[in-house]
């Protein structure tokens, strides 16, 4: 139930709680229009852990595993394996592990000076280690993401707006890996129906596919690609069916790999 | 909460930055400026703060664009059954009154909340479905204004 008695900041004879919010249903033109934007169209790894706590208990020290970047001069996976590091740093967040979360964060700025977009992040560093040492776990949360948008937003000014989404693309899939991973050992539908995101995946499709040729055309993508494409498959079935467990374990395993794949690069491939 | 806290400086700076300014001549249809921007930025950040007195976390993202009487924007945001979210949405400029709504993928409304007061309005749900959402903006009373939309959860 939503609470306005604490918002005091605000007039409450400016609210209504309505039946509903508005009375018409959306026409298909209407809906035709919709316009889809990374920074609110793809949920944040802490939005969706959110969800995870209400619906099951996760031991999030046990989830909280962080792969190690290897050294790579590909900037399309060194991208990716930012929005991967990201994804930890609200795991360790979650376990309340105030020490990987500073060691996410310093991975965090390291890849982002490889980038060259480090100047503008500097600073996100410093208050991640300052927000873990005091153990403000809500501050972090916010922190974590302001991270992530400052780093998009410096690669889209030195025109590497082809890696943006692919830092989006990696915190999605380390989310959905932890998220898989603990749903496939403590199945529940209600649990279940969390990984089901045909829309997300249809949009990190789409956008992938807009990435130049010489982007799409990188093994790793490719993989990771191919990947989402079965991910699409074993989500897109009817709403009203609960998402069978070994659906939901294949999730899990595709997870898995393409989270290696990121980290370990195209090394696999040759 | 620095978001939020920036969001207010910036509001009080930028209010007393237009408040020293002459006042501009009068126009038929006034426009938005680009000022106009990072004001309903501030303002769509102001309301969604006072949601987080609550245990709401406001996103860092948001979006912002041009709402013209007639044209509602539609965006799409992706939640989680069980969530809790408030959508705030704050137009400046020659905008009086803006509507929030939420609806499901198919576009039917959803049961929940409103807030509406001068050129601000938030609409808060619970999901029951994950899965895709619409987000309806809507410029109800005034001229074409800039606006932003940002949301919170939890």
């Amino acid at each position: 139930m939503l609470l306005r008695i604490v918002i005091p900041s605000l007039c409450l004879a400016a609210f209504s709680a309505a039946p509903a919010l508005s009375e018409s249903t959306l026409t298909k033109p209407q809906l035709e229009t919709v316009v889809q934007i990374d920074a609110l169209t793809i949920p944040t790894p802490g939005e969706f852990f959110v969800a995870m706590d209400k619906q099951g208990q996760p031991n999030w020290t046990q989830l909280f595993k962080p792969e190690t970047p290897s050294a790579t001069a590909s900037r399309e996976q060194m991208a990716l394996m930012l929005g991967v590091l990201v994804a930890d740093g609200y795991i360790a967040v979650e376990a309340q592990d105030g020490q990987g979360v500073k060691n996410t964060g310093k991975d965090i700025i390291n890849l982002a000076k490889k980038l060259n977009v480090s100047q503008s992040i500097l600073g996100r560093g410093n208050s991640i280690n300052d927000f873990a040492s005091n153990n403000d776990w809500s501050a972090l949360r916010e922190e974590l993401e302001a991270t992530q948008n400052e780093v998009k937003l410096a690669m889209a000014e030195q025109k590497d707006q082809d890696l943006v989404i692919l830092v989006s693309l990696g915190a999605w899939i380390r989310g959905t890996d932890v998220a898989t991973m603990f749903i496939a050992g403590n199945y529940s539908p209600e649990l279940a129906e969390l990984v089901r995101q045909p829309a997300i995946v249809s949009y990190l499709l789409d956008q992938v596919s807009k990435l130049p040729e010489k982007v799409h055309s990188d093994p790793l993508i490719l993989k990771l690609a191919s990947g989402l494409e079965s991910v699409r498959q074993l989500v897109t079935t009817d709403v009203d069916v609960p998402l069978p467990p070994d659906s939901v374990n294949a999730l899990a395993e595709t997870m898995r790999s393409m989270v290696h794949a990121i980290a370990e690069g195209t090394k696999q491939e040759s | 909460m620095r978001a939020l806290r920036l969001a207010l400086f910036v509001t009080a700076t930028v209010t007393c930055v237009t408040a020293q300014e002459p006042a501009p001549p009068k126009a038929a249809t006034p426009q938005p400026t680009p000022a106009d921007a990072t004001v309903a930025r501030s303002r769509a950040l102001e309301l969604a703060g006072a949601f987080a007195n609550d245990g709401y976390k406001v996103r860092d993202g948001f979006f912002s664009g041009a709402l013209e009487k007639g044209k509602p924007v539609f965006l799409q945001v992706n939640l989680f059954s069980g969530n809790e979210y408030w959508f705030s949405a704050a137009a400046n400029g020659p905008a009086r009154k803006i509507s929030v709504d939420v609806f499901d993928a198919k576009g039917r409304p959803l049961e929940g909340e409103t807030y509406k007061d001068a050129g601000t309005a938030a609409a808060g749900i619970v999901t029951k479905k994950s899965g895709p959402h619409v987000v309806r903006v809507e410029l109800t009373d005034g001229d074409k204004s800039d606006f932003c939309l940002v949301y919170s959860y939890k």
